[in-house]
């Protein structure tokens, strides 16, 4: 499956690579730049792995000085950059291009300030997420946003694609979460945008800025939301017969006037293959699974608890099974957060991650096992229920292009089917290569053509990550 | 002043006044119930474009949480829709009428369009966070879709936040998709009193450092708790929502959390709610037609900020978002002490100062909105070019050109 493609490389600048990564030399110290073909390849791809491209050189600075001194030779000499993070990116986000310097946050990883009565914590943009959790969690705080892949994902990462994860239910996703950010513009331009204050100033740019992708600039510091952690939190599996009477308990129990702070959901092929890995206790007699995390005292939990258990009931829960220790609490939340590392080890996967109205979650699980039949594949469900953001694991066999074509055809389907039912692309993971080419079944072509005029506002000459997002035949690319 | 209004019956007939203007240079007044007219630098465009008839729910199940409007619906209409089925806007805008003065009807396009967030700020986020989707008609007059009526959604550059707090100067908002919560079941208020400003700050940041899930939490100095009618002496006041059961439990634990805590007032549901609307409506400084500020700072910084516009300066303040959130009310009515201010926040941190009401003289010699770092300026001036080329929105309203205005 080889058909995504990317910009031709400029002939130019391939030309030109050796005075280049000279140039970039004098920049950055030595141990900053990579350029030995050997170590260049843990940066040909993200974790979207079908596709790589091995990139001119690679710089990871120290300072927000040296990315800034970094943009400023790339621009001048027409260099294309691509923004890295940790390279977990589902979609392809941070692929580079063989015309292209890597520039990674991945040295800028200390957490500057922890200010716990603001409630903020000020960071270099190449710290994982989890650290800042960590860094604070003795003193009775958390941050948010806790994709599955937070153990190595970096708060810069998290910006370029506004990441969710299990808790964004109650507590948002990353653009709620995050109060300023220090970026250096496509020119080498130091900016800051917002800070400590809860609203910015002037125009939104930071709401702009989470999201994009790594075309608006390189985000060097952060500054985010730290949230007291609740007294205590509980996750409940919940068990039933079928998707669509677990994909309708959770539209009930929205409807009751409850959220929970997460609710996740999981069909047998995900029960089988997180169970199997994980043993975290998981009904192996159902045909569905909710994980359903409810927070506060004891007293709390319980009263919260029985109206969900009560709702449950309702719709002929099978099984309720409630944690009765933290080591349980922890194996749960185990089996669920490592579904996709799982899947990995019984067969290669894509996984898509459209977003749909609740009130459309049974329509789509129905209608994704139906696509997925019709192309004799397996696919594994595993995603927040809450929100409506689907996870199809698509299964195949990688070394059957055949297969792997089919499972590529198979999802971007499945993509036109959350959007045709009112939702989204997607929701967290990004469009990167691999939802750029179905942009315009979502929007139409002057509705990119708006977006791909504010890209230009920052990057006139469309020289960050220029090979994402947005169809590569649009004409505006060509306008700019 | 303006003098035609034109009020376009659907989007169409809009892009289309849109388009017209764009290709002769002229320039359009966006006015949604125009309550807020007062707010922002004052400027001249040759016609007024009302919302008035571009107006109504468009789609809402509850069971989605997620209401779509045209951007023109009386903010009224929708929160009676929203209220008959158990909900609400989580962000809690507000009704700014009483402050500026002005009698319209507020509408949710311009809830967006000026990012108009209340006291639950802290917790459960501003209006651009609760606003999922939007259609506009660019300054080119054509129709853009953005977001969409889901809860999560990363595809593509989001223009919703930025079409959000942009005061009509980007584009003609024509829908807009709100996320909504059910209504919290009860709710209830801890006052403290007698605290000076500084330590109202420092209970405000200890009550949210448990967890206790505090929604709401402001501080009024003597006078303004006076008039907010909670007792003697000043008021820091801690509002705790959701199911009964759990309200009370976190009440006692907020109580034991908090010096003097255990001999603070309990306010009830039943005034607890009226309280929080007159915090939220800014009401303590409605009805005059003194300068107003309101600061956007650290927790921390607010009472410090006001602290030093005070000491030189004759008014009041008081604090909501934790702190974060000053409204300062001011009796100088030369320049509205626009450069105290400004050094003020900056002094303390940073944030920013906007003047959301003074005399229209005061309004053109001072920049109204905070003015911004040069870069940072220079790239929003672009991004408002990519939106409206021909600068037919509202032309001048967030930027300050001096005191071009006499000419
Ligand atoms: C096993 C697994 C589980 C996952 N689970 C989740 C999940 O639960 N929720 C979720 O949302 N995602 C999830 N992801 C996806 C991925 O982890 C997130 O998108 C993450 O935020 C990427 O962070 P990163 O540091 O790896 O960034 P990268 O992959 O390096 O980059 C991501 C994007 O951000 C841009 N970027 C990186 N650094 C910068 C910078 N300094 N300035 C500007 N732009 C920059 C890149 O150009 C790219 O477009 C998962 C991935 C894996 C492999
Ligand atoms: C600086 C400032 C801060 C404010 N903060 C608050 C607050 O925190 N809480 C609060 O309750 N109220 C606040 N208000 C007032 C609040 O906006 C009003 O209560 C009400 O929401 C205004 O509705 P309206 O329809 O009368 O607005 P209008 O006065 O008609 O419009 C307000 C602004 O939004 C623009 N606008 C209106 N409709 C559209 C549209 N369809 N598309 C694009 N732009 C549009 C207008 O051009 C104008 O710039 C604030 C006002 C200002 C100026």
């Amino acid at each position: 499956m080889n058909q995504i493609r990317f910009l031709e490389p400029r002939a130019d600048v391939v030309a030109r690579r050796d005075e280049i990564r000279a140039g970039l030399a004098n920049l950055v110290p030595a141990d900053c730049l990579v350029t030995e073909e050997r170590e260049l390849v843990p940066f040909e791809t993200d974790a979207f792995t079908a596709y790589r491209r091995v990139p001119l050189a690679v710089v990871l600075p120290e300072t927000t000085e040296q990315v800034a001194a970094v943009m400023k030779y790339c621009s001048e000499r027409g260099v294309p950059v691509i923004p890295r993070g940790a390279g977990t990116s589902l979609s392809g986000g941070a692929i580079p291009q063989e015309d292209a310097v890597v520039v990674g946050v991945s040295k800028m990883a200390r957490i500057l300030e922890v200010d716990f009565e603001n409630r903020t914590a000020r960071v270099q943009a190449g710290v994982t997420n989890l650290r800042i959790s960590d860094e604070v969690s003795a003193d009775g705080f958390f941050y948010a946003p806790d994709p599955s892949s937070q153990l190595a994902c970096t708060i810069a990462g998290n910006i370029g694609m506004n990441s969710g994860g299990a808790h964004c239910l109650k507590y948002g996703v990353t653009t709620n979460n995050l109060l300023g950010v220090k970026m250096v513009l496509h020119d080498g331009t130091i900016i800051e945008l917002g800070g400590k204050a809860l609203d910015a100033e002037g125009y939104d740019l930071l709401g702009l800025v989470c999201g994009s992708e790594g075309q608006l600039g390189i985000i060097t510091e952060a500054v985010v939301r730290l949230i007291a952690k609740p007294e205590g939190a509980r996750p409940v599996l919940f068990g039933f017969d079928s998707s669509e009477v677990a994909g309708a308990c959770v539209a009930d129990i929205i409807a009751a006037g409850i959220i929970p702070v997460a609710i996740e959901f999981m069909d047998k092929e995900a029960i089988d293959i997180c169970e199997a890995f994980a043993h975290a206790g998981y009904p192996m007699d159902v045909e569905a699974l909710l994980i359903v995390e409810v927070e506060g005292s004891d007293d709390e939990m319980d009263a919260m608890l029985a109206r969900i258990i009560e709702i449950a009931r309702r719709h002929n829960v099978k099984r309720v099974k409630e944690s009765q220790s933290a080591l349980e609490a922890a194996q749960i939340w185990k089996g669920r957060k490592s579904a996709f590392g799982a899947t990995g080890r019984i067969a290669d996967y894509i996984c898509m991650d459209g977003t749909v109205p609740l009130g459309q979650l049974s329509h789509v699980l129905r209608e994704t096992t139906n696509i997925i039949e019709k192309f004799g594949l397996r696919v594994a469900n595993v995603f927040h229920a809450g929100d409506g953001n689907m996870h199809p694991l698509i299964l195949y066999n990688v070394n059957d292009p055949a297969e792997a074509e089919k499972a590529e055809a198979a999802g971007m389907e499945i993509l036109k089917l959350c959007v045709d039912a009112g939702g989204c692309l997607t929701g967290e993971h990004g469009v990167g290569i691999e939802k750029r080419d179905l942009m315009l079944h979502q929007f139409s072509e002057t509705d990119l053509n708006q977006q791909m005029r504010v890209r230009a506002a920052f990057d006139p000459g469309w020289m960050l990550n220029p090979s994402k997002v947005f169809p590569l035949d649009l004409a505006m690319r060509k306008a700019v | 002043m303006t003098n035609e209004v034109l009020t376009p019956a659907s989007e169409e007939e809009a892009a289309e006044i849109i388009r017209e203007t764009a290709a002769k240079a002229g320039t359009l007044e966006i006015a949604g119930g125009a309550t807020k007219r007062g707010i922002g630098q004052p400027f001249e465009a040759d016609r007024t474009l009302s919302m008035a008839k571009l107006s109504g729910i468009t789609e809402y199940n509850p069971a989605e949480l997620v209401l779509t409007a045209k951007a023109g619906t009386p903010v009224a209409e929708i929160e009676a829709a929203l209220a008959e089925a158990g909900q609400m806007m989580a962000f809690e805008p507000g009704d700014w009428r009483g402050l500026t003065g002005a009698n319209g009807v507020p509408t949710i396009g311009a809830v967006a369009a000026a990012n108009i967030s209340g006291p639950r700020r802290i917790s459960a986020g501003a209006a651009r966070d609760g606003l999922l989707g939007v259609r506009f008609v660019n300054g080119s007059g054509e129709v853009i879709r953005n977001g969409g009526r889901v809860m999560k959604n990363v595809t593509g550059l989001d223009l919703v936040k930025l079409m959000a707090g942009s005061w009509g100067t980007l584009g003609l908002l024509t829908e807009v998709s709100f996320k909504v919560l059910p209504r919290t079941e009860t709710e209830a208020t801890l006052v403290i009193h007698g605290a000076t400003d500084s330590d109202g700050a420092n209970m405000m940041a200890a009550a949210l450092q448990t967890s206790a899930e505090v929604s709401g939490a402001a501080h009024a100095p003597e006078t303004v708790a006076k008039r907010l009618g909670v007792g003697a002496g000043s008021a820091t006041l801690l509002r705790l929502e959701g199911f009964a059961d759990s309200v009370a439990a976190r009440l006692d634990r907020l109580r034991a959390a908090l010096p003097g805590g255990a001999d603070a007032d309990e306010l009830p549901e039943a005034q607890s709610r009226p309280l929080w609307a007159q915090i939220r409506d800014v009401a303590p400084f409605a009805g005059s037609v003194s300068p107003l500020w309101r600061i956007s700072v650290a927790p921390m910084a607010g009472h410090d900020v006001a602290a030093i516009v005070l000491r030189d300066v004759d008014g009041e303040a008081f604090f909501d978002w934790q702190g974060g959130l000053v409204w300062l009310q001011l009796a100088d009515e030369s320049d509205a002490s626009a450069d105290r201010v400004r050094a003020a926040v900056a002094k303390c941190g940073g944030g920013h100062a906007t003047l959301v009401r003074a005399p229209e003289a005061v309004r053109r010699s001072v920049p109204v909105f905070q003015p911004q770092a040069a870069p940072v300026a220079a790239l929003s001036e672009r991004v408002r070019t990519a939106l409206d080329p021909a600068g037919v929105f509202n032309p001048g309203r967030m930027v300050f050109h001096g005191s071009r205005k006499a000419a």
